[in-house]
């Protein structure tokens, strides 16, 4: 039976070509928490981009994400949605990072004439895609970074004029927007470890991210034959604590409340690692596998327990009693604004470098929306209370009403330090049509991105090698000594002052009066014509002279 | 004369230096009623830095100052503050010549001896610079104060009867601020009488100077833009500057009558309303120079009074620059009806501009319609006050005219 249904998957593997894999990785995290990422990968030897003629004949890889690439000519797209805020210092770095809100990043192919034409359909057919509301994606919250996001794939594009990044930290991320993403799947949710993906706990968590990665990869080391990634992630934080459970115990039942039964039928692989890092003979792991692995992701080497599904199991359970040390987070950013007052504010963004002997340089992001005005020549960068000036600075002022603020520096972060960059803006009043509904809720400003490569205190592997877990080969590794890290920063709320809405008629009326109390007068003074009187006589003279001209005498003056 | 003037401007200078160097520099530079989005300090400095940075300064929407600003703050950014004192000294240098303007008449009752006449200049000079509204623009480094002073220099040229100069420096005023365009014709009228030819269409010496006159303003004005053209490489100045003003896209309160009303207005009729209210600034040139052909002085008054109360973002400077004329008409004193009331609405508002602004934006107890309301009294008060110096003007020259008590039948 088992090498029945193994032939017939080589024989339609070799067919067409495409591939699919899924793992899921649990962590247990020093604060208690539990964290568990899934990636689902489906990799296909095909070619969107080629002219003349279309891919009609989708078996793993989604039908509708196919034609959107070949429609807009997308060469790289990545798309996150997220429920809550990463906290780096408690928990670490995620496998992938993804800001609170939706965020969407896509790379155009060279041949693309109007880019802005194709952005602005693309988030319409993704929005309908994902049942979110990514057609508030204009030109006012679109930018277009020259050096943080490089593409992950294939590809040396350095015109940045083909990339294009909006972020809308106020979409909210619910049942809605997992139902469509799970569609996406070759499996579904009905088989492998999709079935563990119901609503009803997964929302209920500190953190619930899921992303779409696509992007054109090398299957070999030479790069001799190419082939279309699809990366499906849905990374969680369970909060065990308010979860009920008294104890450090966890299950898969009791995260997810539902156990694993088979393997997808159309995976080539389908695994479960659990980090069993941190003290691993205090972990008990249930039931118990001799498998074991290691890996090194975000510069450190990890071990972890491999279940692998294709041979099935029961569900699992672990009850770990004490946790040693985690490994401090060597970048980790936050941002406030300061002031007070419905005028002017400031935007502090405090990175830490937490390496105790090197320094390195990050790259750091900030997408501000038009209606709050920088002024780039407050920008100051203090390194252990000292200037330390950037040495690249790319800025793009606002249009009003039609881009947003972009500022990118690379700064050099000294060892062990704390560095704070702070900007000074003035807040806008706009048209009344303008503000949202609830316009004293506030105003959004999305994350900042830090962008570093963080040297490592453990060797990366560079080679290539097919059998790398997921987790682990998502970012291009390109030397040993270095990893690439990127970090979101908190969306900031910021108030502006809101004019009067019930007022529109009220104020055209009293305008208008004023400036017709100044027509009125200048019509008067201009036409009037002035002539001298003669003032009229009292009252006793007016009779006296009625009374003489009535008897025909003279009257008087 | 040159001793108490020279005592006024040390006192004007040590003030605004003693204010320069105090912490309310700071506070002043940031207030809505002293800086406009057009001429605020901030703004200039932050053009500087774009240009630094290598970007246009006119790509973003925050500066909004012409290319010969730019390049006379790049090289004087430091001594800013010596400028802007020096733009207020230029000032008063004109309101000597407003003595020649004065007719000499016997009616001693109505007209001011000799001997007041010659205090004249002083108390202009007294009133722009002692006035605390040219103080607070002057520590906030308006650029407001250097649009006062080449308009203060086009009239000081008029009264001396250059043409070529008045022409340059008017051409100067207009590149900086659309709105000194109305004074063409003041300027036009004064020359005219003062070469003695008669406003007349159908005479050809009329036609010959006006032309003479509109080709020596539209060259300067054609090389000043070419110039800055030139300076910057680009043409996107233009719809900076001057698309901003008319189009006003930025709604920052300020004490213009503009800000709340587009604020509030249904987009449907967005254009319409802005073509009316920038055509209301021009629209009174041409029946005030048919009105007052004889008194141009007094019509370059009404002139800057108009703009300074209908252009698209006023702010106390632009009040200040025509509230120094009134003392050339301080015959019209004891005519002046409700003067009282009417500088006691100028006064409170001035006075609750900041208090409604503070109650709205910082302490959340007011909202917008306190600061509009204000706005609506102050720019009331402005008509009136004007209004009420013309009307007094008009009763004067027919006292003058008649000698006989007057019975004015008015509203």
């Amino acid at each position: 039976m088992l090498i029945l249904s193994s032939l017939l998957l080589f024989i339609l593997l070799a067919a067409a070509r495409d591939e699919f894999q899924e793992e899921l990785v649990i962590r247990p995290l020093h604060s208690g928490d539990i964290y568990a990422s899934f990636q689902f990968r489906t990799l296909w030897d095909t070619d969107f981009l080629q002219e003349g003629q279309k891919v009609s004949h989708y078996r793993l890889f989604p039908k509708s994400l196919g034609q959107v690439l070949s429609k807009f000519s997308v060469r790289e797209l990545h798309i996150s949605f997220t429920q809550g805020f990463w906290r780096t210092m408690q928990w670490g770095q995620p496998f992938i990072p993804s800001p609170p809100g939706a965020e969407l990043w896509v790379w155009f192919h060279d041949t693309v004439s109007d880019v802005d034409g194709n952005w602005k359909e693309l988030t319409n057919v993704l929005s309908g895609i994902f049942c979110a509301s990514l057609n508030f994606i204009d030109l006012t919250n679109t930018v277009q970074p020259s050096a943080s996001f490089k593409p992950l794939g294939l590809g040396n594009a350095t015109d940045h004029r083909f990339l294009r990044y909006a972020t809308l930290p106020r979409e909210i991320v619910c049942t809605e927007n997992l139902t469509p993403w799970k569609k996406l799947l070759p499996c579904g949710s009905k088989a492998g470890l999709a079935v563990l993906m119901k609503s009803e706990k997964l929302f209920h968590s500190s953190f619930h991210s899921q992303a779409v990665h696509i992007r054109p990869i090398c299957q070999d080391e030479q790069c001799s034959s190419k082939a279309w990634e699809l990366r499906q992630t849905l990374n969680v934080v369970f909060d065990l604590h308010t979860s009920g459970q008294g104890k450090k115990e966890w299950s898969l039942f009791k995260m997810f409340s539902r156990t694993l039964t088979e393997a997808c039928p159309l995976a080539s692989s389908s695994k479960v690692y659990v980090d069993i890092t941190d003290n691993p003979e205090l972990f008990e792991l249930s039931p118990a596998t001799p498998l074991l692995g290691q890996a090194v992701v975000l510069g450190d080497r990890r071990t972890y327990s491999v279940y692998d599904l294709i041979m099935p199991t029961s569900s699992m359970v672990l009850s770990p009693c004490a946790l040693g040390d985690m490994l401090r987070p060597l970048l980790h950013a936050e941002r406030y604004v300061a002031g007070f007052g419905l005028q002017t504010g400031e935007i502090h963004t405090v990175i830490y470098n937490n390496h105790p002997y090197r320094a390195f340089p990050v790259l750091l992001m900030d997408s501000v929306p038009w209606y709050l005005q920088l002024y780039i020549h407050t920008l100051t960068v203090t390194s252990k209370s000292r200037d330390n000036k950037p040495s690249y600075i790319h800025y793009q002022p606002a249009k009003d009403r039609h881009r947003p603020h972009l500022l990118e520096m690379l700064i050099q972060l000294p060892p062990h330090s704390m560095t704070e960059v702070t900007v000074q803006f003035e807040r806008a009043l706009l048209k009344w049509t303008e503000y949202t509904p609830d316009p004293n809720h506030g105003f959004y400003v999305g994350s900042s991105v830090v962008s570093a490569l963080v040297p490592s205190m453990v060797a990366m592997r560079t080679n290539f090698t097919q059998d790398q877990p997921l987790f682990s080969s998502f970012v291009p590794v390109k030397e040993e000594s270095s990893y690439f890290v990127r970090v979101y920063t908190e969306p900031l709320l910021v108030n502006l002052p809101t004019p009067d809405f019930s007022m529109p008629y009220n104020v055209i009326c009293l305008t208008c009066t004023v400036v017709a109390v100044g027509y009125g007068s200048f019509y008067n003074l201009l036409t009037r014509t002035f002539q001298v009187d003669e003032p009229s006589p009292p009252l006793s003279k007016r009779l006296a002279n009625l009374i003489r001209r009535m008897r025909g005498v003279p009257l008087l003056t | 004369m040159a001793a108490p003037l020279t005592l006024l401007l040390i006192v004007a200078v040590t003030i605004r230096a003693v204010l320069f160097r105090s912490s309310l520099a700071e506070l002043i530079s940031a207030r809505v009623e002293v800086v406009s989005p057009l001429n605020a300090w901030k703004r200039v400095v932050e053009g500087l830095a774009l240009l630094d940075l290598g970007v246009s300064p006119y790509s973003g929407d925050v500066f909004h100052e012409t290319p010969l600003m730019i390049y006379l703050f790049h090289f004087t950014v430091d001594y800013a503050e010596i400028v802007f004192i020096v733009s207020a000294y230029f000032f008063r240098k004109q309101k000597y010549a407003l003595e020649s303007d004065r007719y000499s008449a016997d009616c001693l009752e109505l007209l001011r001896s000799p001997k007041e006449m010659f205090y004249i200049p002083l108390k202009v000079a007294m009133f722009y610079l002692l006035n605390p509204f040219t103080i607070l623009s002057c520590v906030a480094k308006s650029t407001c104060g250097l649009n006062n002073a080449i308009i203060a220099l086009f009239i000081f040229c008029t009264l001396k009867g250059s043409a070529l100069l008045s022409g340059i420096l008017l051409a100067l005023a207009t590149y900086q601020s659309i709105y000194p365009l109305t004074l063409f014709a003041p300027a036009l009228l004064f020359f005219l009488q003062r070469l003695y030819i008669p406003v007349n269409l159908r005479r050809s010496s009329f036609w010959f100077f006006t032309l003479q006159y509109a080709f020596m303003y539209v060259g300067s004005l054609v090389v000043i833009t070419g110039l800055s053209f030139f300076l910057l490489g680009s043409w996107d100045f233009i719809p900076s500057v001057y698309g901003f003003i008319f189009s006003v896209p930025d709604l920052t309160p300020n004490i213009g009558l503009f800000w709340y009303f587009f604020a509030e207005m249904f987009e449907h009729f967005r254009l319409f309303f802005s073509c009316v209210f920038q055509f209301n600034v021009f629209f009174y040139t041409i029946p005030l120079s048919i009105k007052l052909k004889e008194h141009p002085v007094f019509l370059i008054f009404m002139q800057i009074a108009i703009i300074s109360i209908f252009k698209s973002y006023p702010t106390v400077g632009d009040v200040a620059l025509y509230m120094a004329f009134l003392p050339a008409w301080s015959h019209l004193y004891r005519f002046l009806r409700n003067i009282f009331l009417v500088s006691c609405v100028l006064l409170a508002c001035s006075a609750l501009f900041p208090v409604l602004w503070h109650l709205w934006i910082y302490a959340g107890s007011a909202n917008s319609n306190f600061y509009y309301a204000i706005t609506l009294l102050f720019n009331f008060g402005q008509v009136k006050v004007f209004t009420t110096t013309w009307l007094t003007n008009c009763e004067w020259k027919n006292r003058w005219r008649n000698k006989v008590s007057l019975f004015i039948n008015l509203y």
